[in-house]
C-alpha cells in the first residue's frame, strides 16, 4: 500500500465524505470524520518521511504516462503542506462537536461534517496535484464547501460574506482558468513538470505574459493578499468558529502554496523574477498589508474580525520572504506557514470556546474572562505572543529568519519596517490582555465556567506546538529549508 | 493576420461584459449572470482554440483523417459542470440572503449591516457607562 | 454579442434571464459548428436549460424588478478594460484560430486521437480522455457537484410539517385541474424522455453523451414532472432521504473502481487490471464510473430543484420561516 499513499491521502476523506451522508447519526459521523482526518494525518507523516529520504514520489493516476494522465507529484514542499493542512484538521475536528452543538441547528450536523471532509478534500487535492487543470477543479471542491459552511454562520451577516467570497473566489478561480487555458495553448501541455520544461521555449511571447498575469492575479484573490482582501474579514467573522479556526490556519496557506508552485516551479525563478518586476511589487505590496491590516485589527471591537485582519497582516509577511527569492527568504515564508497555523489555529479555537461559555467574542464580552476562564485565555495570550514574536515560541523563529533573509539581502530598511510591524501587533494582543485582565466583568452575577476539556485539549495541544516548536526548530527548520533548496534546484 | 485573432477578440468582449456585469451591478442576481456570462465566455475562448481547419467532431470513423483536439472539449465539460454548481449554490445563498435581509440590492445590503453595526456601538457604549 | 450587451443593459431580470438562456443556446450551437458536439449538448442542457430554470424559480421569490442605482461603473470599466487590454496584448503572440500546427494539437493531444481506439477502445475520443485518460478530473467535477448538492441542502432545506402538507396538495389538485392536456401529454413524454436518458448514458461510448448529459436529462424529466404535478406529489414519488442516498452512491461507485483497480495490483483509476483482458477492463471501467457520474448528476439536480421549489412554495404561503434571528 505504500506506493499508494499519494492517492490515498486525498482519497480517504474523499470517500468518507458520502460515507458521513449515511450514517446519518451526528455523534457517529463526527467519529468517522474524526477517524478520516487522523488518518489522513498519518498518511501524511508517512509520505513527508518517504519523501525526506527518497526525494520526489510521482503516482500515475489510471496508469496513464504523465503529460497524458493526471499525476500526482509529491515533493519536500507539497509533503509539509499536507502534513500541516491534515494535522490542523484532525485537531481542529476534536473539538469540533461541542462547538457546533451551540453554533448550528440540529439537523444540519451532519451536512457540517461532509462539507468539512469535503473542504479537507478539495485543499488536499489542490496541494498533491501535479496537474494544472486539476488544481482548478480541486479549487473548486474547496471553495464551494468553503461558501456553504461560512454561510453555515449563526447571523444573517454571515450570508452576505458567503457570498461576497463566493463572488470573488469565482472570478478569482476563473482567471486562473484563463491562466491556465493560455499556458495550455502555448505548450500544448497541462502537467506541472511538463509545462516547466517547455514554457522556456516560450517564454518570450506575450501570451505567456499574459497567462502569468492571470495565474498570479487570481491566486492573489484566493490568498486575500492585500489591496485583494476585502472579503475576508468578513468571511472569518461570521463563520461558524470551528470553521473560522480551520479556514484561518488552512485555506490561505494553500492559496500561498499556489503561488509558490506556479512562480518558482512552472514558471521557474529566472522568468517569474527576471522577466517581471514582480518582487518588487510583491515586497511593497507585502509591507503595506502589513501596516494596514495590523492598523485596521487595532480598531476592531469584535476579537475574530481583530485576528481576521491579523492573518491579513501574517500573508503580508509570508509574500515579503516570498518576494526575496532566496533561499532564507523562502524557508523564512515556509516556517511562517507552518507556525501562522499552529497559533491561528490555537487562537481561533480558544474563541470557539469562548463562543460556546460567552456567547459572543466583542471586545466588552471578554471583560475578566481572564480569572473565569484562565486557561482559555493563557492560550490566546500565548498564541498572541507569537504573533507578535517573542522569543520563545514560533513566531518569533520565523520572524528571525525573515530577518536574516532581508539583512543578507542588505535591506535594513525593510527589516526595521517589518519590527515596526511586529510593535502594531503588540497593541492589538495587549488590548485583549488588558480588557481580559485587568477589567472587571460586565456583571459580576454571571459565573462564567472554564470551556470543556474537549475545546482545551486540542486548544493546549496547538498551544504546545507553539511552544515546543519555538525551542526545539529542528523539525519544521530543516523540512522549510529543505523545501526552499528544492525549489531553487529548478526542478520539480 | 489580424483577422486571424478576431475570434479571439470576441471572445475578450463577450468575457468582459460578463466581468463588468458582475463588478458593476449592485443586484446579486444579475452579479450571477454576469458570471455565468463570464465563465461562458471562458468555454467559448477554449473550445475555439480546439478548432484545427477542416477537422471533424472528435469520434473516430473510418476515412478521416483531421479531429479537432479532444483535451479542451473534456477540459470544458468538467468547468460547466462547476459553473452550474457555483451557480446553484449562489442561488440558494440569494434567497436566504432576499429573506434575511428582504432585499437583494447590494447597497441596501450593506446599509443595512452599517446601520447595525452603529446600534451595537451604541448599545455597548451604554452598557460600559453602566458598568 | 448583441445578447451580451442587451443583458448588462436590462433591468427586468425576467427578461436577463431569458437572454441568459438564449445566451446558453447560442454558445452550444457554436460549440457544435466548433466541432464540440459533446460540449454543446451539455452545455445546451445546463446554460440554456437548468441554470435558466433555477434563476426563474428564484426570480419568483425574490421579485423581477432590479434597482436603478449602478454604483462604481468607472472603476469597474477601468478594471475591464485593463484585464480585457491585458487578453487583448496576450492574443498578439496566439497560434491563429484553426491553424493546425498550433502547439496543443502537437504535443499531448495526437497521442488521445491515434492511440486511444487501441488503449481504450472507445471510438468517442472525448468519452476515453475523460473517463480514463483524465478519469480523475471527472472525479473531481462529481465531487463538486455533490458538494454543490449538500451546500444547497444545508442552505435551504425545511423541516417539513404534515398538515402543510395537505393544504399544499389541495391547492395544487385544485390549480392543476385547467392544465388537463398539458398533464396528459407530459405523461406520455416524461417515459421517453427517461428512455432518451438511458440511451444517452450508454450510447456515450460512441456518439456524444456520457453520464452527465445523461443525468441531466433524467432530471429534467423528473422536474418536468414536478411543475405540472406539484411539489408533494413528486416528493411522495422520489423520497429525499434516499435520492441523498443514490447521490452518495454515485460518489461512492465511482471511487470504489478506483478502489478495487488498486487492490488488483494497478494504480487509482487502472481499469485495466479490472479484467482480465485490458480493452475489456477499460470498457467495465468507464461504464460503471458513466454511472456513478449519471446518479449522482442526476440526484443532485433533483434535490437542488426541490429545494429551490420548496422555499418557493413556503412563500406562496406566507411562511417564511424565520430561523434567521434578526440579529
Amino acid at each position: 500500500m505504500i506506493a499508494h499513499l499519494p492517492i490515498l491521502q486525498v482519497i480517504l476523506p474523499l470517500m468518507a465524505a458520502p460515507l458521513c451522508l449515511m450514517l446519518k447519526r451526528p455523534q457517529l459521523v463526527w467519529v468517522f470524520a474524526l477517524i478520516a482526518s487522523g488518518l489522513a494525518f498519518v498518511v501524511s507523516v508517512l509520505l513527508l518521511q518517504q519523501v525526506m529520504t527518497t526525494g520526489v514520489i510521482s503516482y500515475e493516476l489510471g496508469g496513464w504516462q504523465a503529460p497524458w494522465g493526471i499525476e500526482y507529484r509529491i515533493d519536500k514542499l507539497n509533503a509539509f503542506l499536507l502534513l500541516i493542512i491534515s494535522g490542523i484538521s484532525t485537531i481542529v475536528l476534536v473539538a469540533a462537536q461541542t462547538s457546533i452543538e451551540k453554533e448550528i441547528p440540529k439537523d444540519k450536523h451532519v451536512y457540517f461534517y461532509v462539507l468539512y471532509l469535503l473542504s479537507l478534500t478539495g485543499m488536499l487535492g489542490i496541494v498533491a496535484t501535479g496537474d494544472a487543470f486539476n488544481v482548478f477543479v480541486f479549487l473548486e471542491v474547496s471553495s464551494l464547501s468553503a461558501y456553504a459552511l461560512i454561510a453555515m454562520g449563526q447571523k444573517r451577516q454571515a450570508l452576505w460574506a458567503s457570498y461576497q467570497y463566493l463572488i470573488m473566489g469565482t472570478i478569482g478561480a476563473t482567471f486562473i482558468l484563463i491562466g491556465i487555458g493560455l499556458m495550455y495553448q502555448m505548450t500544448g501541455t497541462l502537467n506541472m513538470y511538463d509545462l516547466s520544461q517547455r514554457l522556456p521555449e516560450v517564454a518570450q511571447t506575450r501570451t505567456v505574459f499574459a497567462a502569468f498575469a492571470f495565474v498570479v492575479v487570481g491566486v492573489c484573490l484566493k490568498l486575500a493578499m492585500f489591496p485583494l482582501h476585502l472579503w475576508l474579514p468578513n468571511a472569518y467573522t461570521y463563520a461558524p468558529s470551528i470553521v473560522t479556526a480551520f479556514f484561518a490556519a488552512t485555506a490561505t496557506k494553500v492559496a500561498v502554496y499556489l503561488l509558490i508552485r506556479f512562480t518558482f516551479s512552472v514558471f521557474g525563478v529566472s522568468f517569474s523574477f527576471t522577466t517581471i518586476p514582480l518582487e518588487t511589487l510583491f515586497m511593497a505590496l507585502g509591507l503595506v498589508g502589513i501596516f494596514v491590516a495590523s492598523t485596521s485589527a487595532i480598531f476592531q471591537s469584535n476579537v475574530k474580525r481583530l485576528f481576521a485582519f491579523s492573518s491579513i497582516a501574517q500573508i503580508g509577511y509570508m509574500i515579503v520572504g516570498f518576494s526575496l527569492t532566496t533561499v532564507t527568504g523562502l524557508t523564512a515564508t515556509l516556517l511562517h506557514l507552518f507556525n501562522h497555523a499552529l497559533m491561528k489555529g490555537a487562537i481561533f479555537l480558544a474563541l470557539a470556546a469562548v463562543i460556546y461559555r460567552v456567547g459572543s467574542v466583542e471586545l466588552t464580552n471578554l471583560r475578566g474572562l481572564g480569572r473565569q476562564m484562565p486557561l482559555t485565555m493563557a492560550a490566546i495570550v500565548i498564541g498572541g505572543l507569537s504573533l507578535i514574536g517573542v522569543p520563545l515560541t514560533v513566531g518569533f523563529v520565523s520572524k528571525w529568519y525573515l530577518l536574516i533573509a532581508l539583512i543578507e539581502e542588505g535591506l535594513w530598511p525593510v527589516a526595521v519596517l517589518i519590527l515596526l510591524g511586529s510593535m502594531l501587533a503588540v497593541v492589538y494582543v495587549w488590548r485583549i490582555v488588558e480588557v481580559a485582565y485587568f477589567k472587571e466583568p460586565l456583571d459580576k452575577n454571571v459565573i462564567v465556567k472554564e470551556a470543556p476539556l474537549s475545546f482545551l485539549i486540542p486548544i493546549w495541544a496547538l498551544v504546545i506546538a507553539n511552544i515546543y516548536f519555538g525551542i526545539d526548530t529542528r523539525l519544521s527548520v530543516q523540512v522549510a529549508e529543505a523545501a526552499a533548496q528544492s525549489l531553487f534546484g529548478g526542478a520539480l | 493576420m489580424l483577422i486571424d485573432l478576431f475570434n479571439h477578440w470576441i471572445v475578450i468582449t463577450l468575457m468582459m461584459c460578463g466581468l463588468y456585469m458582475v463588478i458593476a451591478h449592485g443586484n446579486l442576481i444579475k452579479k450571477l449572470v454576469g458570471l455565468a456570462v463570464f465563465q461562458t465566455s471562458v468555454f467559448i475562448f477554449y473550445i475555439s482554440m480546439a478548432k484545427v481547419d477542416g477537422g471533424t467532431a472528435p469520434i473516430l470513423a473510418d476515412g478521416i483523417v483531421h479531429y479537432s483536439n479532444p483535451l479542451p472539449h473534456v477540459l470544458i465539460l468538467t468547468a460547466i459542470v462547476v459553473g452550474i454548481a457555483t451557480t446553484a449554490l449562489g442561488l440558494s445563498l440569494v434567497v436566504r440572503i432576499k429573506e434575511a435581509y428582504g432585499s437583494i440590492e447590494e447597497e441596501e445590503i450593506q446599509q443595512q449591516d452599517i446601520q447595525h453595526q452603529k446600534n451595537n456601538a451604541h448599545t455597548k457604549v451604554k452598557l460600559e457607562e453602566e458598568a | 454579442m448583441v445578447v451580451a450587451f442587451a443583458i448588462i443593459r436590462m433591468k427586468d431580470l425576467f427578461a436577463v434571464v431569458m437572454l441568459l438562456g438564449i445566451y446558453g443556446l447560442l454558445s452550444a450551437s457554436f460549440f457544435v459548428a466548433m466541432d464540440a458536439v459533446d460540449v454543446a449538448f451539455t452545455e445546451a442542457a445546463v446554460g440554456a436549460g437548468i441554470s435558466t430554470l433555477l434563476m426563474l424559480v428564484v426570480i419568483a421569490i425574490t421579485g423581477r424588478k432590479e434597482k436603478a442605482n449602478r454604483h462604481k461603473p468607472l472603476p469597474a470599466l477601468l478594471i475591464v478594460l485593463i484585464t480585457g487590454g491585458l487578453l487583448v496584448y496576450g492574443t498578439l503572440d496566439m497560434p491563429h484560430f484553426g491553424a493546425a500546427d498550433a502547439p496543443i494539437h502537437n504535443h499531448v493531444a495526437p497521442r488521445y486521437i491515434d492511440d486511444s481506439m487501441a488503449e481504450v477502445g472507445v471510438p468517442n475520443i472525448v468519452t476515453s480522455v475523460l473517463a480514463s485518460y483524465r478519469a480523475f478530473d471527472t472525479f473531481g467535477e462529481v465531487v463538486v457537484i455533490f458538494t454543490a448538492g449538500i451546500g444547497v441542502l444545508t442552505l435551504l432545506s425545511v423541516a417539513r410539517r404534515k398538515e402543510d402538507d395537505e393544504e399544499a396538495t389541495a391547492i395544487n389538485d385544485s390549480m392543476h385541474e385547467q392544465h388537463l392536456v398539458i398533464r396528459i401529454v407530459a405523461k406520455i413524454l416524461i417515459p421517453f424522455i427517461l428512455l432518451f436518458a438511458l440511451y444517452v448514458q450508454f450510447h456515450g461510448d460512441f456518439g456524444p453523451g456520457g453520464g452527465f448529459q445523461a443525468g441531466v436529462i433524467f432530471a429534467a424529466a423528473i422536474i418536468l414532472y414536478t411543475m405540472l404535478f406539484g411539489l408533494n406529489t413528486a416528493r411522495k414519488v422520489i423520497n429525499q432521504t434516499f435520492i441523498q442516498l443514490i447521490a452518495a452512491i454515485g460518489v461512492l461507485l465511482y471511487g470504489s473502481v478506483g478502489i478495487v483497480s488498486l487492490m488488483n495490483g494497478g494504480n487509482f483509476f487502472d481499469y485495466n487490471v479490472l479484467a482480465s483482458d485490458p480493452i475489456a477492463g477499460q470498457h467495465l471501467g468507464i461504464l460503471l464510473i458513466e454511472w456513478g457520474v449519471g446518479c449522482t448528476v442526476a440526484s443532485i439536480m433533483i434535490v437542488i430543484f426541490f429545494n429551490f421549489a420548496g422555499r418557493r412554495e413556503l412563500y406562496q404561503h406566507n411562511q417564511v420561516p424565520q430561523n434567521q434571528e434578526p440579529s
